[in-house]
């Protein structure tokens, strides 16, 4: 089975976000920029699935391909990937914000070549938070999806995926191909070791652009501002639970 | 213009998340229509016809909508929106599900998580988990947006609109519902209580979380969230964490108990109208959000908590 995991280089997670003072954006000037938490996810369940791992028979993946679209330095997120396991990457080359629709054309018109059996995605990137990649690519294969995924149990042409829902977990069977999206609790990434990022680095990427792909990846959404979230004002320290729920009974919350 | 809601319900009644997302719709303008799409749900087809503001309620029923997964929802409402300039989601699980498929059908970007309506075709909406607000433009001929309920006030329920029944869409689909295990508790829905006490790692264990905080819900009638990492140390579970990466909330009085306020978990409570934090840390940064801080141990500060919460009469 061939598993294609698409992969997105973010502002590291442990970074302070800060907005321009001009309201044009987040500064991402000289800041470290990693693989975004969630798609780290999805190469290791895609890795586990080769090396059985996870629950999953050893084998069961054949080929893990990362796939990312983003600028030049997008190739050091598909090394990652690399180091974690996957075989090969697949870089498309393209600057600025591309959105996730039309990152799932790209993706599409990628999958169409390479026809994985499955495809697994981080549910949303920790930037722009938009979280519709996965669900957009499956739309546009007509393929099903499990979005959310907290366990991924692969079966004869099929896999059931237990689902992170309001409320508590859903389990539902999704024929193959599928798409699959992750959640926080799918599984804990490695960290990869020495040898494997040396050996990441002799592992092929192969450069493309939107227009190999004949894909337009015009945003469509115009941002027209960006601004700092509404600073709360710090209240007041209170000596004593006694004072507290007076402050409280004032305040008509209870 | 023409908006269609998307119902959130249970088949038999509709959450209060919907009425907020139909103060959403109204505010871009038209007429807002809502969608509901189950098995059985001619009760919450009812419900949804007396939200104030909405002109009719379309019900779609049939057994490949019981649990409204997104390929029957994609194959329901892509033809009609043929009759919609705007389609908006809750963005619950099931709104996330499956509105960035309608929106793919349709060759649309949507606008994921709005918090606030400046128009017709222009919203704010959080990224970076909630550190950057951004004013977004659409204006594709068809928009799909998800909306962040809790940002929006319930339109009541004094309404009595025509209710219109459409076909469920009979399938086959390749993703089929295996099962479920909802999490079953008699207190409130996390995201629709009016109170929420939540725990953060400072609680210890698991069974210390609850005995120090399920009283105290019990108490203030509240529901019971958690950091994640309480969640990640196994104190609480999952469906409990209240963040970016977890359920975003907006009760009138939210306690954090033992929690330091990382930054993920402010994005998914600082829009509380009262924030109370017991912490005996007296630098974190939790305090910087609360309107009444006590600096004082969980261990002595909840009990005397719940005397003072039993001589004020609560």
């Amino acid at each position: 089975m061939k598993v294609l995991v698409p992969v997105k280089r973010v502002l590291d997670y442990n970074l302070k976000v800060r907005v321009k003072p001009d309201g044009s954006g987040v500064d991402l000037s000289n800041l470290k920029m990693s693989i975004n938490p969630f798609c780290e996810i999805a190469i290791e369940e895609a890795v586990r699935m080769k090396e059985g791992g996870g629950g999953h028979a050893k084998d069961a993946a054949t080929e893990v391909i990362a796939v990312s679209i983003g600028p030049e330095q997008a190739q050091e997120t598909l090394r990652n990937a690399l180091a974690i396991g996957a075989d090969r990457g697949i870089l498309v080359k393209a600057e600025g914000e591309v959105e996730p629709l039309a990152v799932a054309k790209l993706l599409k018109a990628v999958i169409d070549a390479e026809k994985p059996d499955l495809v697994i995605l981080g549910k949303q990137a920790i930037d722009d938070d938009n979280n519709a990649t996965a669900q957009m690519l499956a739309a546009l294969l007509d393929w099903p999806q499990a979005t959310f995924a907290s366990k991924i149990v692969l079966g004869a042409g099929k896999a059931s995926v237990t689902r992170e829902v309001d409320g508590g977990l859903q389990t539902i069977d999704v024929e193959l191909p599928a798409i699959i999206s992750t959640d926080l609790r799918l599984n804990e990434p490695r960290y990869a070791s020495l040898p494997n990022i040396m050996k990441a680095k002799k592992k092929p990427i192969d450069v493309k652009t939107p227009a190999d792909l004949g894909v337009d990846v015009a945003p469509r959404l115009k941002t027209i501002k960006t601004a700092e979230p509404g600073k709360r004002q710090a209240g007041i320290k209170v000596k004593s639970a006694a004072e507290l729920v007076g402050k409280l009974k004032e305040a008509g919350v209870i | 213009m023409a908006v269609l809601v998307i119902a959130e319900h249970d088949n038999t009644s509709v959450k209060d998340s919907t009425n907020k997302v139909v103060t959403a719709a109204k505010a871009m303008g038209g007429d807002v229509d809502v969608l509901v799409a189950g098995a059985n749900a001619s009760a919450a087809a009812a419900a949804a016809a007396k939200i104030d503001g909405v002109r009719k309620v379309l019900h779609a029923d049939g057994a490949t909508l019981a649990k409204q997964m997104a390929e029957p929802l994609e194959a329901l409402i892509v033809p009609l929106m043929a009759n919609y300039d705007a389609v908006l989601f809750p963005a619950t699980t099931t709104g996330k599900n499956a509105a960035p498929r309608v929106a793919a059908k349709l060759d649309v970007m949507q606008v994921s998580g709005v918090i606030g309506v400046e128009g017709a075709d222009t919203f704010v909406r959080p990224i970076y988990a909630g550190n950057a607000i951004i004013t977004v433009q659409d204006t594709q001929a068809k928009k799909v947006i998800t909306v962040q309920a809790t940002a929006f006030k319930a339109a009541g329920n004094g309404g009595s609109a025509a209710v219109e029944t459409t076909a469920a869409p009979s399938g086959p689909f390749k993703a089929a519902f295996v099962s479920e295990e909802m999490a079953k508790s008699d207190r409130p829905e996390l995201t629709a209580a009016k109170r929420v006490v939540s725990g953060g790692r400072a609680l210890g264990s698991s069974e210390e979380f609850h005995k120090v905080l399920d009283p105290l819900a019990d108490k203030l009638g509240a529901a019971v969230g958690a950091s994640r990492a309480a969640v990640d140390a196994g104190y609480a579970p999952n469906d409990y964490q209240v963040g970016q990466t977890g359920k975003v909330v907006a009760p009138e009085l939210y306690v954090a108990v033992g929690i330091s306020g990382a930054i993920q978990h402010l994005a998914g409570m600082k829009d509380s109208k009262v924030i109370v934090a017991i912490n005996k840390d007296e630098d974190a940064p939790i305090f910087q959000v609360a309107d009444y801080g006590l600096v004082a141990d969980y261990k002595t500060a909840i009990p005397e908590l719940m005397d003072e919460l039993g001589k004020a009469g609560v």
